[in-house]
């Protein structure tokens, strides 16, 4: 699998740091108990595609956002994690 | 007499024409008692248990494709109750009596071998780990024996025990884990369930589960509807997607684990080795294949195959530990579905939903627990609730924070 960076183009997977889904919003400190559950626990685990965050430690060191199908591995997209864009 | 050396001779002469299908391939029938959703090894233990123990015979086994095509087929085959939790200590060690006596159980030769479970320490900080481990688990009534160096050494010859980086010295040894032979659990349970009257049903997936009013009341399948008010849910890698089907989100995630054979060799190693300093495990089956394997590939995966660079770090550990199989070429490589729980420790027991009843959350650690976890699991059903030996394993266990974390890895699927 080879994740294309925005900054260093298409790199092996090795290069990379997996962290999990992305767009897990951090609840507020004083959230209900249930609302740091499900921010902590609970997943949609889709078999399809996948939002995930990647940091790229070998190379430019960015956190990128990459749009994959879990099923066969192929990416379709890859942002800056910085980048409000990918964020949403 | 089923199978008979007779038999044998008499097929022999005449084309072996003789075998007949192990199970039926009954219809589904509109309802059962209970629907287990899942045909891998802990279904089909279930399906057996829940006959034998409870004698709720009116099961049906729901496998979207054929017996023995999942993670049952796709493991390294090693049993080992070397647990440190007393949660996981006494439930794996349950797991591994149950495969003591299993073959009699069911009466079909799962070949089961307690050859050994070493696991190398390779510093002075990792042997007093093993150290505490091993007393854990002998406070338990579980058998553990540190070695140190030259024990090891006379135990398995061929170790690079003076690695100039990780040397080997000395190991944690469980004598009564070892492997067994995986397809033959599913066989084997299929049948002595099917036996009992349990129907499994193959290529019958699940594709919608009803609920009313909080409670199942059947499943919606590619083989039509079917009613049941008890079901229980083993589908492993796939446990997010069911349980979505209900409405749940589990503390899941799916990752792919790879696993490997080499070409088969004269007899080379006569029980399991596993490297401290590195996630990897080797034996030799019976065949003479090595098989061994390492970490997850690390990321949420739903397919059955990973990528290069595990296999390259696998290959690495498999030659730092001995050197002489660096000669050898592997066979095959696959991948199976992990699922991939939020502190390493299994899932089983209720749901919020009424007569729905979870077993997931498996790891990499699945294949040993299979009989052990269908026990369990069929007394939750057959009862409503927990057994003492699964109770620590709930759902809610992530939100009230009484997890399992062998590891003290945090809430890092990937990571366990």
């Amino acid at each position: 699998m080879r994740i294309p960076c925005p900054c260093c183009g298409a790199r092996g997977n090795e290069e990379f740091t997996y962290l999990g889904p992305a767009g897990l919003t951090r609840p507020a400190p004083d959230a209900s108990e249930d609302a740091w559950h499900a921010y902590m626990h609970e997943r949609e685990n889709p078999a399809g595609m996948h939002r995930e965050l990647w940091w790229h430690g070998q190379g430019c060191r960015a956190w990128i956002v990459v749009t994959r199908d879990v099923r066969t591995h192929r990416i379709e997209h890859a942002a800056l994690a910085r980048d409000p864009e990918a964020a949403r | 007499m089923r199978y008979s050396a007779l038999a044998l001779i008499r097929g022999a002469l005449t084309g072996q024409r003789h075998w007949t299908p192990a199970w039926r391939d009954p219809e589904p029938k509109p309802a059962y008692d209970t629907l287990i959703v899942g045909g891998g090894g802990h279904g089909l233990a279930t399906a057996y248990y829940l006959a034998k123990e409870h004698g709720i015979t009116n099961v049906a086994v729901l496998e979207k494709s054929h017996i023995g095509s999942g993670n049952v087929g796709r493991n390294t085959t090693i049993i080992r109750s070397n647990y440190l939790l007393p949660a996981n200590t006494h439930f794996y060690e349950k797991s591994l009596q149950l495969w003591e006596g299993l073959e009699q159980d069911i009466n079909f030769n799962a070949m089961v071998s307690q050859r050994g479970v070493l696991n190398l320490y390779h510093s002075d900080a990792q042997r007093d780990a093993y150290a505490r481990r091993g007393n854990a688990m002998r406070l338990a009534g579980v058998d553990a024996e540190l070695l140190d160096a030259a024990a090891v050494r006379a135990m398995v010859p061929g170790l690079d025990m003076e690695n100039a980086r990780f040397p080997v010295k000395g190991g944690l040894l469980q004598r009564r884990g070892g492997t067994v032979r995986h397809d033959a659990v599913a066989w084997g349970y299929a049948r002595a369930a099917d036996r009992r009257g349990v129907d499994i049903l193959q290529n019958c997936e699940v594709t919608g589960i009803d609920v009313v009013q909080g409670r199942v009341v059947g499943v919606q399948t590619t083989r039509g509807p079917i009613r049941a008010r008890r079901i229980g849910l083993a589908a492993a890698g796939n446990s997010s997607r069911v349980a979505a089907m209900a409405g749940l989100r589990l503390p899941i995630e799916s990752h792919v684990l790879q696993a490997f054979v080499s070409e088969g060799i004269k007899p080379a190693l006569d029980t399991v080795v596993t490297f401290g300093a590195g996630h990897f495990y080797i034996s030799q089956s019976d065949k003479g294949g090595l098989v061994f394997g390492g970490d997850i590939d690390g990321y949420n995966s739903y397919a059955q195959r990973g990528n290069l660079p595990v296999v390259e770090e696998v290959m690495e550990c498999a030659v730092a530990l001995f050197p002489a199989f660096s000669r050898l070429r592997y066979l095959r490589q696959w991948g199976g579905i992990m699922d991939m729980s939020m502190d390493g420790s299994p899932i089983i027991g209720t749901t919020p939903i009424e007569g729905l009843f979870l077993n997931c959350g498996w790891c990499y650690g699945g294949f040993k627990a299979t009989p052990a976890s269908g026990w369990c699991f069929a007394h939750t059903i057959a009862t409503g609730a927990p057994h003492p030996l699964n109770a620590a394993f709930t759902l809610d266990r992530f939100r009230t924070g009484a997890v399992l974390d062998e590891k003290g890895a945090g809430a890092t699927p990937n990571l366990h």
